[in-house]
Order: structure tokens, then sequence, then C-alpha cells
């Protein structure tokens, strides 16, 4: 379970402070697939990163008691000068992952081929997607934290992140963040609303939606 | 937290230390050439560089003692603490990234490039020594204990000093560039080119107060023995070692509640 209680997160500003969530709580139980729906600016990339833990809250706390992934597909930490396998072999080193046991599915998933051994800074930004998703899926977790849609590769590499994603990981819980409905709609049990700094919870993705649209115009 | 759960997450933060060390090594020098050593040779090449110029402008004749030996000890040591104090000078926004992984921590980034810095001053010292006594053109040191003791008080003083430089260049700019200049004016002044004795009486009593000039003092009285007095005092270099490492650490706790990711 994840339980995120009474999360307040302000950013210290010219004059002030901007208060981006304010007071958030929420409850992830294992296996529990939650969309975020919130517009431009509206604090969703702030609470995935309270959530992986890249950055505190100014108030309240996190409690974790299963596993949390970084946001997925996420390439920013990259080493431009290391090869996509020295990326793999930091990260697998850092979640104690045996690299060698997931060298051949992230070399063969990632589609890179010689490029595997290549400095990423060579790689085109499909190619780095594509090695980010793969790398992502080289560390099992119990929930995993999806920001925005991943729309990763061509159609077809899309259609096989998604399989990898929900159908072969169809019993862990999620977290997506996301401006667009569409997906959450598809993949999520139930949906709140992110406005304002606080979430609004409904009991089915509909209400959710309406809500957001309501907000929206 | 449990006495299990202190071990897990001490072999969690060995293991992201680890990973940055193998990360650090090959981003700065690349799996080609020398690679790895240059870890060593560079601070090593620096040293000789000193060593050959002190000889060349015959500064030997000014005191008694062994001017490569002089400049090896005194060079490695400012070597030491300056390399590991500037490696980790603004170490955290290149990887700032890398906080999007919860296991690592702020002090891991450093402590991965104190690590490799002090290895390398370390290597470089002992090769450096080594080679001049097998070749006989310096003496074995006369009380290796005495030598050894002031350099590991000189290696806790690096990671002391790389931490408070660190998270404070992180925080601003301007301490970033003053730093720069600071261990410009202390080098001079901590020990790698005289030796306490030559100095007056009050100009002695006034650079006492740096820290590091204790232990490049110690250093020289284990090396040299008793051919120049030293005047180290090795408890006030642990106590201000214990006190700047209680700051730097209080200050990259501090670093890494406020740093964040883009």
């Amino acid at each position: 379970m994840i339980e995120l209680v009474d999360i307040t997160k302000r950013y210290a500003i010219r004059g002030g402070a901007h208060t981006v969530l304010d007071g958030i709580n929420l409850t992830i139980r294992p296996g529990e697939k939650i969309g975020i729906l919130g517009r431009n600016g509206a604090g969703k990339s702030t609470l995935i990163r309270i959530l992986s833990g890249a950055e505190r809250p100014t108030h309240g706390h996190i409690r974790r008691s299963m596993s949390l992934s970084w946001p997925l597909a996420f390439g920013g930490a990259f080493q431009g000068s290391l090869t996509g396998q020295d990326n793999l072999r930091f990260i697998c080193r850092v979640y104690g992952v045996d690299y060698r046991e997931k060298l051949d599915y992230v070399q063969e998933f990632a589609e890179l081929g010689e490029y595997f051994r290549e400095p990423v800074k060579t790689y085109s930004s499909g190619m780095r997607a594509r090695l980010a998703f793969a790398i992502s899926m080289a560390v099992e977790f119990d929930c995993f934290l999806i920001d925005e849609v991943i729309t990763v590769g061509d159609a077809r590499f899309h259609e096989k992140c998604q399989r990898e994603l929900f159908e072969k990981r169809g019993d862990r819980a999620f977290v997506m963040v996301s401006h667009e409905p569409h997906n959450i709609r598809d993949r999520c049990d139930r949906a709140c609303v992110l406005q304002s700094g606080s979430l609004s919870f409904f009991d089915d993705i509909d209400s959710a939606y309406a809500f957001y649209q309501g907000v929206m115009t | 937290m449990t006495g299990s759960g202190l071990l897990r997450s001490f072999a969690v933060q060995r293991r992201v230390i680890g990973a940055l060390l193998l990360r650090e090594v090959i981003t700065r020098y690349g799996r080609h050439g020398l690679g790895t050593l240059w870890l060593m040779f560079e601070p090593m090449l620096f040293t000789l560089g000193v060593a050959a110029l002190w000889s060349a402008t015959r500064l030997h004749t000014v005191s008694n003692i062994p001017i490569i030996a002089f400049a090896i000890t005194g060079y490695s040591s400012v070597l030491l603490w300056r390399n590991a104090a500037n490696r980790c000078a603004k170490a955290i926004e290149p990887n700032l990234s890398l906080m999007y992984h919860r296991n690592v921590r702020v002090l891991d980034i450093f402590a991965a490039r104190l690590l490799l810095e002090i290895v390398g001053a370390c290597g470089s010292f002992a090769v450096l020594t080594l080679f001049f006594v097998s070749i006989g053109s310096i003496q074995w040191p006369q009380d290796i204990g005495v030598l050894l003791g002031g350099w590991l008080l000189l290696t806790w003083f690096a990671i002391a000093m790389g931490l408070i430089i660190g998270a404070f260049s992180e925080r601003s700019e301007t301490f970033e560039r003053t730093w720069h200049i600071v261990t410009y004016l202390l080098f001079p002044l901590s020990g790698a080119m005289f030796m306490v004795h030559w100095l007056p009486k009050a100009a002695q009593e006034a650079v006492l107060w740096l820290p590091m000039l204790h232990g490049v003092e110690m250093i020289r009285h284990g090396y040299f023995g008793t051919v120049v007095p030293t005047y180290e005092d090795p408890v006030y270099f642990a106590i201000a070692n214990l006190l700047l490492t209680f700051v730097g650490l209080a200050l990259v706790r501090e670093t890494g509640r406020r740093v964040q990711p883009e």
C-alpha cells in the first residue's frame, strides 16, 4: 500500500509562495489502477515527483509499503556519454537487479541493434524513448508511475509497450496522470481530478470525466 | 529504524555508491587508452611537474631537506583536499535527474566523487614515493606511522571539505566562484611550499590556525624525521575535522531536502 497523507507542496517564488498541492490524501492499494486528470500546470508532475521520492513535500508524509517505480519511460537520467548497455547496468545496480539477466530482454525490446553499445548521445529521440521504456521494464515494481500517456515510437512499438505494461503486468498497481482522459478511461479502475491543489475523487470514471470537462470550460 | 533495516539501507547505499562510481569513471575517462589509470596519473603528473620546476629553480639550496621529497609531500597533500573539494563543487546539478531514483541521495553523489579523488591522490602519492625511493633519489620515510596518520587526517579533511563545498556550491553561484579564488589563495598558505619552522614566530601562530597545515607538517614529520622541527597538533586537526564534518553533513542533509529535478 502507498499512502499520501496530507501532502502540501509550496514553491518559493518572487514575493511569496505558490501552493501547488494543498493537503492531498491518496491511498493506492495493491493492484489498483488510478487515473489522475488535470490541466496543464495543475500539479500532476509535482504529484508524480513527490510520489516517486524525487522531491519532498513541504508538509505531510508518504508511507510506502510496496515498491514504486520511477516515472515510467523517463529517460532524463541517461548519461549521454554512456552506452545504452551502460545505462542499463547503472539502473540495475541502483535497484539491486542482476543486469546480465535483463540484458537480452532490454536489448531485444528496445530494438536498438548495434546501437545498444553506442553512446546514448548518438541516439535519435525515438531510440532514447525506446531504451527508456525497456529499462523501465527491467526492474519489477508493485506500482508503476505513469506521467502522461506513453507515446513511445511508432504505432507498433506503442502497442508493444501497452501490452508489456498493461497486460503482462496487469496485476500491478499504477498511477497514471494525464490531461487527456482517453487512456485513463481505457486503463483505470478509478479516476480523480487534480484542480487548484486538491484532489476530487469520483466513484466512476464517467463522473470524473464530466467534472473535468466542467473544469476545463 | 531496526538493526536489520539499518543494515539493509547500508547495503543499498553501498550498491548505489558503487554504481555511481563506475558511471563516473566511464563518463570521465572512457574505456580507451589508459582509462581509469588517469585517476592516478593526473595528480602524479601534476606533482612531478612541480617537483621538476622546484628542483630546476634550485629551491633546494634554501634548506637542507631534499627538494623532491619536499615537493611530493607538499603537493600531494594540497591535491588531495583541493581536488576532492573541487570535484564536489556543482556535482549535483548534472546529476539532478538521478534524484528520480529514490535510492540515489545527494550524499551518495558526493561520496562517489570523493572516493574517486581520494583513491587517485593516495595512488599518486604512494607510487611517486615508492618510485623515487626505488631509484634512490629520496629516502624511505623515517616514521611511516606518523606519515600515514597525517595522510589519514588530511583525507578526513578532504571529505569534510568536499561535503561543505558541494552543498554550498549548490546553494549559491557566488559561493562557487569565490571558492575557486579561496583555493588559489590557500595554496601558498597550506604548507605545500614552506615548513612552519622557516616562518617568523608571529606568522607561525597565524598560519597554524589552518587545519590542513597540521596534516602537511605531520606528513613531513613522518617523512623527514627530525631534520626540521615540525609544529603539528593532530588533536587540533582532528577536532577541526570533526566540526567540519558535522557542518558538511548538516549542509548535505539540507541540500537533499531542497533539490528538485526538473
